[in-house]
């Protein structure tokens, strides 16, 4: 083939031009099929909030809820249990739940809107099995200054009555309180805040 | 140059195909006429091996495929109807199931096979990184797979290593859920990784497998003294005066190997199928419960050496995610292991003690890790396993700090016997 009379100045350009629009056009064809990737419109509206009724939950006794598909545990803990939170701090990684995740409103000591009612994620933070309620104390199998609390049977996570986690722990942080409200004083909606007061 | 046709000059029905594909062309090249070195020990039987039990998950995994229906709520139950009501449908799932479990067996001892007489050094280290590539594509065949029965340990297993992408700083939380389709795993989980475990990773492998023979064919295979058989050719024919064809000589021998394999493959498949719990976990005979975690979350026995670490290193900054950074680093510190090598001598054979020890330490320290990564932890495995990483990762450094001191034996000329 002959390159006499070639523009060769033209063709570098028209080249360089159709070579960046296809791969333009690659880029934003890559786009819809990551899109797919993400929960779709039915998974989202699986994802909506739930009701949690707690009229008949008993004191120390916890209930399940299930909320996008993992659970969400209300425990109404004990005037002695609530006492007892405040007295194993020493022990805590994160006791006032500084790094820790959930709403501005649960980010106390009982972490949750009523002391009575703890409404959380029931999720280790290590890599996400679920503890078991450990409400008896002493119990020195678990911890020499065992007040009750969360125990993960995965890697030993370690958490107090309010998803405390415990110093030194395989789990960095306190297991995380979802959004929720009280639509009254037996009804909570877990996966909404409480509306701002006007 | 140009390709031309029929090199050989068949004539024939076999001329007719050769002037239109290279049939005769590929058979000798790879085969009748691939010189291998003539000093190939038992460990040379694990390459061959590897892509018998391949070859084996491809076919049992098209006729698990036609039983087997993906979704969160047909899973299980259509793992227990291939189990129970298709004919012989227990003996193709634990064909595969088995198969995993052999695939890592075989595969670990190539590589250390690798190792141990340097076949990843020049030229071969496109061959090595092809292998690790792999290695990679395995693990996560293998963990795709984990998942399909929707068994409980399937499901907390899958939990737990998506969540470690959930520990990436930031985009974590989000990532996750894209990578689950979901806010946890769940229907959608299950089917992308059904798509990926039967379509989008076998394909990767079967490619990666080619290119690996393909880039071992083109240099030539190593052997146990780590001499170049090539540097002494026939001078009139060309050919390696210590290589031999690959069929029949290898072709033969292999099948030794193939024999020695099935018989321990079979026993296990017939007598022992469930491995004690190392091909199939007692957590998952009952199905996925989201509510429930079994009370230990072992990973499958091969993945032992990295959980270990994973649960080996502490978290620091508030994040778990320095354990899943080491956890990747052991698989991709493999990748560089071509250059990290710096000894002037291949083969363990011609290097010195303090090299064979570094070795054998490398070795046992797997075999430790992984029983530590299978098992739970108390305080002295912890410690345990902090030192196995570290000595580990020591390994692939003293590759390169040993040879700056250490005295080599000298190769000889010509492969021994």
């Amino acid at each position: 083939m002959s390159n006499e009379g070639v523009d060769g100045g033209r063709r570098r350009f028209l080249t360089a031009a159709t070579s960046v629009v296809g791969a333009a056009g690659t880029v934003a064809v890559i786009w819809p099929f990551l899109k797919s990737l993400k929960p779709s419109a039915k998974a989202q509206a699986l994802g909506a909030p739930v009701n949690a009724d707690i009229a008949k939950i008993e004191e120390g006794q916890q209930v399940t809820f299930i909320w996008r598909g993992s659970s969400v545990w209300v425990l109404r803990r004990s005037k002695e249990m609530v006492e007892n939170l405040t007295k194993g701090d020493a022990q805590l990684a994160d006791p006032a739940s500084k790094s820790s995740n959930q709403p501005d409103y649960c980010a106390n000591p009982h972490r949750s809107i009523k002391p009575e009612y703890l409404v959380m994620a029931g999720k280790c933070t290590h890599l996400g099995c679920a503890p078991k309620l450990r409400p008896e104390h002493p119990a020195p199998e678990i911890d020499p200054n065992w007040l009750g609390g969360y125990f993960c049977p995965c890697h030993g996570s370690k958490y107090d009555l309010a998803g405390r986690v415990f110093k030194s722990q395989p789990a960095p942080l306190n297991m995380p309180v979802p959004p929720h409200r009280y639509a009254s004083d037996t009804l909570v909606v877990i996966g909404e805040d409480p509306e701002k007061k006007a | 140059m140009a390709i031309i046709p029929n090199p050989h000059k068949t004539t024939g029905l076999l001329g007719w195909i050769d002037d239109r594909f290279p049939l005769t062309k590929l058979w000798k090249d790879h085969l009748a006429e691939y010189y291998a070195p003539k000093n190939f020990n038992f460990w040379y039987f694990f390459g061959s091996l590897a892509l018998l039990v391949l070859v084996n998950q491809l076919l049992t995994g098209i006729f698990l495929t036609m039983n087997y229906k993906p979704g969160a709520d047909t899973a299980f139950d259509s793992v227990q109807y291939i189990m129970r009501d298709v004919p012989y449908g227990w003996l193709i799932r634990y064909l595969h199931a088995t198969g995993a479990t052999a695939f890592f067996v075989v595969v670990y001892a190539h590589m250390f096979r690798g190792i141990m007489y340097g076949s990843h050094r020049k030229p071969r280290e496109l061959i090595w990184v092809f292998g690790a590539l792999i290695y990679l594509c395995l693990m996560a065949e293998a963990f795709c797979g984990y998942v399909l029965p929707w068994g409980n340990m399937s499901y907390w297993g899958a939990e737990v290593i998506i969540s470690l992408f959930g520990t990436v700083p930031y985009i974590g939380d989000a990532l996750q859920t894209w990578i689950q389709g979901d806010f946890s795993p769940a229907d959608a989980t299950l089917n992308r990784l059904f798509s990926m475990h039967v379509i989008a990773l076998p394909f990767v492998l079967v490619g990666l497998v080619a290119a690996h023979i393909i880039a071992l064919h083109e240099v030539g295979s190593n052997n146990p003294d780590g001499v170049e058989i090539k540097k002494k050719k026939d001078p009139v024919t060309h050919i390696p005066l210590d290589g031999i064809p690959f069929h029949p000589y290898y072709t033969v021998k292999d099948l030794v190997g193939v024999a020695g394999f099935l018989i321990i493959f079979a026993a296990v498949i017939l007598f022992a199928p469930e491995g004690g719990g190392m091909v199939l976990e007692k957590p998952n005979f009952i199905p996925a419960n989201p509510q429930v975690t079994p009370d230990e979350i072992t990973p499958a026995w091969y993945f032992g050496v990295f959980y270990a670490m994973l649960r080996g290193v502490p978290s620091m900054f508030n994040s778990q995610f320095p354990g899943v950074v080491v956890m990747f680093a052991a698989v991709l510190i493999l990748f560089f292991l071509p250059w990290l090598d710096r000894s002037p001598v291949k083969s363990i054979r011609y290097k010195g003690t303090l090299s064979k020890i570094a070795l054998v330490l490398f070795a046992a320290d797997f075999v430790m890790l992984n029983y530590l990564g299978m098992n739970k932890p108390d305080p002295t495995r912890t410690l345990l396993a902090r030192i196995g990483t570290v000595v580990y990762f020591g390994f692939f450094i003293s590759l390169w700090l040993i040879p700056k001191f250490e005295k080599t034996k000298p190769e000889p000329e010509r492969v021994t016997e």
